[in-house]
């Protein structure tokens, strides 16, 4: 047998393969090289509808807004301080592998300057030591877990948007506002991290604000289960006045139609800490009364700013249907690392990710969403205000609309700088300060 | 085929390596599916070892701080090992479509139990510290260079090992085991006691390419329990085909070369591109791209 | 074992609505809610699982796909509960013209799939054939974006017009209640159809043994293309059914894959009283452990599964098959 043969075979394969691997040359961009931005969110699967594709259409609709320098002030240099922007999108769905795979690829192969993106905690905690070790400015736009900066100090890893422990905080406060008579209350998230933290910081924060309240019925049933007969059934045996829930919207809007179907509602009232999102949908199916949480103060529940009206607009117009969260968060992420490039850019040159990173440390501005300050995880972690409402569908102008609106300041819902979330609700939420 | 890929590495740009330094891990996997394969089983729970492994790693690293590679990854494969010879007294006794179900089944135990277990953080998983080689601690491309050449050197081993296993007894009899298990009982050879000691090198496999897996990502999350992963595999066992050990190892770097082209060229459709391949290659290529390499290397014989 | 779990007095309708605060009236409230979602969540398996389990029993093949019909057949009924809302149909003409959309695009479907693809591997090793099916449902899982798009659709409207009933201090969805009639009906059906019809006495024989039946003459080939083409057209009606109830979205096959997988296991594959059977142990220890025992409800269907195999490996009602030498 010829070997030689033989390794000729095998390097023709491994070329071929190779070869397979790197996709076809993409033109060059023209002369002033673009600034490139990774953007990756669900594009395929259940949570591409709800926040996936919110998300690219929000950063979609936001660059095209940026590169034509029509954004409203302080925001209305085109691009990234006069360098006009390229977006490439990338489904954040597959394996951890996958996910650190495809942001490799996008930082290696693709040369973006920086990466936006991902909404899975899973794959923000996986992309944080890639990003570190690349040395890339990556923004997560909506991922909720606190872990990322409390784990370690980061450089170059930031996330404009709050964390979720701020919406369960909220959650409990406005709760005991509204419903003073509260003895019991019970709750249904799905069973992974994410409703499994939401839980946790509700049941923390409820125990600090109203220690005589109990929690009753725990519900957990699978991600993406769908079909709820059981949990609803054992609901409807429990004496509590509140259910707290963090689904979202597939699995909320199944939850709902089958609980209405059966009266829950009318029994208990629901606190939806992500429901926001999904009103659009939900219209006239979503019972009057229902507490409505937005991550933030999004949508209906944003202030009447000038910034806000404008982004709702051109997103409207475009799309059909009012931004939800996940287009809010996408948006002032873009808009906190176009102030902090802006800021590091010295006398035309592009600044280095160490230079954005410095400047994008404790940046404040005000978004759609209010206003933001990087406050904790060394800087690198925003607070912003956040607020609660009462659901209500106008009967005449068949609309959603969401009332009794409650506002809590970034410093009452947030952990202060330098303590862990979880440990700041078990001690008893020291240092909030609420009006 | 490894001499050639370990020479090329410095060439490559780092995004291929790490592409390929995942590929290959699951390749170790894949090599364990193809073990199996020959003697006619099927695992849907792969995913089982590959997790284990991965987790073995991250625990010792974060547990213990010990962060040497070579060690972690012998304690991935000794790990999964360990449990593979424990539920094999189980799983032998089954064959095909009941095979797949119970080594699912239990796969999914296991992805429940990491789920529930918010201490590990449940479904977000944990980072592997950065593993380190004999002391010495390489940072960015060298360390992905690292890591490349530790899993082709892995790589290389098992292929060897297995490739020695085939031309044996033992495994000359996965064939005839697979067409007609009594007679070869009648043989006076313990069949059970065969797809056990299969099982559990399978399962040995699988740790190894989880522990290596574990490493190359950083990260480790219950998902890799899931049945999808398991499936992933086999989808990539049946690409490549049961025919050579190194089958194994291409056929799981084009499957990732594929999926990260589909990703890159349709991203919105990539599973539509990605099923495609599999579905023309099983028309085409019945044996899977392994047969492609032997028709090569038949028609060289032939010629020389 | 997990057979005698749940269950205990069941003495729904009879007690008056006892406050739940009473332990023994709670603990009947507990029974009967277990019962009726128990019933309720095996009608669902089964409706998903029935199909599945004829395509194995007859052609051997684990048709991954099965999540595909389910998911074609949930968004059809979408799309025809939006045709007729808006025509403003009666309740219950939109329901059966749902369900007809639902059976419809499965037809069309399992032609298209059969003919198209399957016929071009049917000689070939089981496995492949699994392969194949995976392959197909990655395919059409994008297929659906591409007719369908990426948001997601409801279709509650039957089971809002449906109503509920109240016994004692239980809520029931009538919606529900359909559903258990349905799956009911088409055990009793299917019951039926393989002891008192041609075909099903063909396909009883085929199941048995394909080479003796063919043998006497049977047209094996068209017994399997009736065959998967009614399995899609089952498959498609379980997502029609459940459309009303859940949000139409993507991935929704997905879920159900391993669920219909995990019952037709139990209860042996090819076997009709096996996937009833089956369902419904599953169906009322999930519905025991959500209301008992909520933190093993992740593993209840898997540990099901894996005591069924580990004391009768061909699942419930499969004899193991004699050894051929």
């Amino acid at each position: 047998m010829s070997h030689r043969k033989t390794l000729t075979r095998w390097v023709l394969a491994g070329l071929a393969v190779t070869a397979a691997a790197v996709p076809a040359q993409a033109q060059q961009p023209p002369a002033a090289a673009p600034i490139k931005l990774g953007i990756v969110s669900f594009l395929t699967g259940p949570a591409a509808s709800p926040f996936g594709i919110p998300g690219r259409n929000g950063a979609e609709i936001v660059i095209e807004a940026l590169n034509t320098g029509k954004a409203p002030a302080p925001f209305n240099t085109v691009g990234f301080g006069g360098t006009k922007i390229e977006a490439k999108y990338v489904d954040e769905t597959g394996s951890a592998a996958n996910v650190v795979t495809e942001f490799r690829n996008l930082v290696q192969r693709d040369q973006v300057d920086a990466v936006v993106g991902y909404i899975s905690s899973g794959s923000c905690l996986a992309v944080t030591p890639v990003a570190e070790e690349l040395k890339v400015l990556t923004v997560f736009y909506d991922c909720g877990t606190p872990r990322i900066f409390e784990e370690k100090p980061r450089n170059y890893v930031f996330r404009v948007s709050p964390h979720a422990t701020m919406d369960n905080v909220a959650a409990a406060r406005y709760l005991l506002a509204k419903k003073k008579g509260v003895t019991s209350y019970s709750g249904i998230n799905q069973n992974y991290a994410w409703g499994q933290d939401s839980w946790r910081d509700f049941v923390g924060a409820m125990k600090v604000l109203a220690p005589n309240v109990t929690s009753d019925k725990v519900l957990f049933p699978k991600l993406f289960a769908g079909e709820y007969g059981a949990e609803v059934s054992t609901l409807l045996t429990s004496k509590s006045q509140a259910l707290h829930t963090s689904f979202f919207d597939g699995d909320l809007e199944g939850f709902v139609y089958q609980e209405q179907a059966r009266g829950l509602d009318k029994r208990m009232t629901i606190i939806m800490t992500t429901g926001e999102a999904a009103i659009w949908r939900l219209r006239d199916k979503l019972a009057d009364g229902t507490i409505i949480g937005g991550r933030g103060a999004n949508g209906p529940l944003a202030r009447d700013t000038e910034i806000n009206r404008w982004f709702q607009k051109i997103y409207t117009d475009r799309y059909n249907l009012p931004p939800t969260y996940p287009a809010y968060q996408m948006a002032q992420s873009l808009f906190g690392l176009k102030l902090a490039y802006e800021k590091a850019a010295k006398a035309g040159a592009k600044p280095t990710a160490d230079e954005i990173a410095t400047a994008f440390k404790g940046i404040e501005f005000d978004g759609p969403a209010g206003h933001v300050k990087m406050a904790i995880g060394d800087g690198h972690q925003g607070i912003t205000e956040t607020a609660y409402g009462t659901y209500r569908f106008n009967k005449q102008k068949k609309e959603p609309e969401i009332v009794d609106i409650v506002r809590f300041p970034a410093e009452c819902v947030n952990p202060p700088a330098g303590i862990d979330a979880d440990k700041w609700i078990a001690e008893g939420m020291k240092g909030a300060k609420c009006n | 085929m490894f001499l050639f890929a370990a020479a090329a590495a410095p060439l490559l740009p780092d995004w291929v390596v790490s592409l390929v330094t995942i590929a290959f891990a699951n390749g170790l996997v894949v090599l364990g599916l193809v073990v199996l394969w020959r003697a006619g089983l099927v695992s849907f729970g792969q995913a089982l070892y590959y997790c284990i492994g991965a987790y073995a790693v991250a625990l010792t690293a974060r547990w213990t701080g010990f962060t040497d590679a070579f060690a972690l990854v012998v304690i991935g494969g000794v790990a999964a090992g360990l449990v593979a010879v424990l539920i094999g007294f189980l799983l032998a006794r089954y064959r095909e479509i009941f095979f797949a179900m119970l080594s699912l089944a239990l796969s999914m135990i296991l992805y429940g139990v990491l789920v529930k277990t918010e201490s590990l953080g449940s479904t977000d998983g944990f980072s592997v510290a950065t593993p380190t080689f004999f002391g010495y601690a390489p940072h960015r491309e060298a360390l992905g260079l690292a890591l490349y050449w530790l899993t082709l050197g892995v790589d290389a081993i098992g292929a060897v090992l297995i490739g020695v296993y085939f031309r044996s007894v033992a495994g000359a009899l996965a064939a005839p085991i697979r067409d007609n298990e009594i007679r070869v009982e009648f043989l006076g050879v313990s069949v059970t006691s065969i797809i056990h000691t299969k099982v559990v090198v399978a399962g040995i496999l699988g740790g190894l390419g989880g522990a290596l897996a574990a490493l190359a990502i950083g990260h480790v999350d219950p998902n890799m329990a899931y049945w999808t992963t398991s499936g992933g595999f086999v989808f990539v066992t049946i690409l490549a085909g049961a025919g050579s050990v190194a089958a194994a190892f291409v056929g799981s770097l084009v499957f990732e070369g594929v999926r990260s082209f589909a990703f890159d060229v349709m991203p919105q459709l990539w599973q539509m591109t990605l099923g495609s391949v599999l579905l023309l290659t099983i028309l085409f290529l019945p044996d899977g791209l392994g047969s492609v390499v032997a028709r090569l290397k038949r028609r060289g014989e032939a010629k020389s | 074992m997990k057979r005698h779990c749940g269950g205990g007095a069941a003495n729904r309708g009879l007690t008056p609505a006892v406050p739940p605060s009473n332990s023994s009236g709670f603990a009947v409230l507990t029974a009967s809610a277990i019962l009726t979602d128990g019933l309720v969540y095996a009608a669902y398996l089964f409706i998903v699982a029935i199909g599945l389990t004829l395509i194995f029993g007859v052609m051997k093949i684990l048709n991954v796909a099965h999540g595909s019909f389910y998911a074609f057949g949930a968004y059809g009924a979408a799309t025809a509960v939006g045709i007729y809302t808006n025509g403003d149909w009666p309740a219950a003409a939109g329901f059966l013209f749902m369900i007809l959309m639902g059976m419809a695009v499965g037809l069309v479907l399992g032609i298209i799939l059969e003919r198209g693809i399957l016929r071009l591997v049917y000689g070939k090793d089981e496995v492949i054939i699994v392969l194949v099916t995976y392959a197909v449902f990655l395919i059409l899982e994008d297929v659906i974006v591409l007719i369908w798009g990426p948001q997601s659709y409801a279709a509650y409207q039957p089971m809002v017009s449906a109503g509920n009933t109240e016994i004692g201090e239980l809520v029931l969805s009538n919606y529900d209640i359909v559903l258990v009639a349905i799956a009911a009906l088409l055990a009793g059906l299917a019951y039926w159809a393989l002891k008192f019809t041609r075909y099903g006495r063909l396909l009883t024989t085929v199941i048995f043994d394909r080479e003796t039946a063919a043998a006497f003459g049977v047209n094996v080939t068209l017994v399997y293309t009736a065959t998967f083409i009614i399995g899609a057209m089952l498959g498609a009606l379980g997502g029609a059914v459940m459309a009303p109830k859940i949000a139409v979205t993507l991935g929704i096959g997905v879920e159900v894959i391993v669920l219909a997988f995990a019952v037709v296991a139990i209860g042996g594959m090819g076997s009709i009283e096996g996937a009833l059977v089956g369902a419904l142990i599953v169906g009322i220890c999930r519905a025991a452990a959500v209301h008992l025992v909520p933190q093993i409800e992740l593993f209840v269907i898997y540990g099901v599964m894996a005591l069924v195999l580990v004391v009768r490996p061909y699942g419930l009602f499969v004899r193991a098959q004699p050894r051929k030498i």
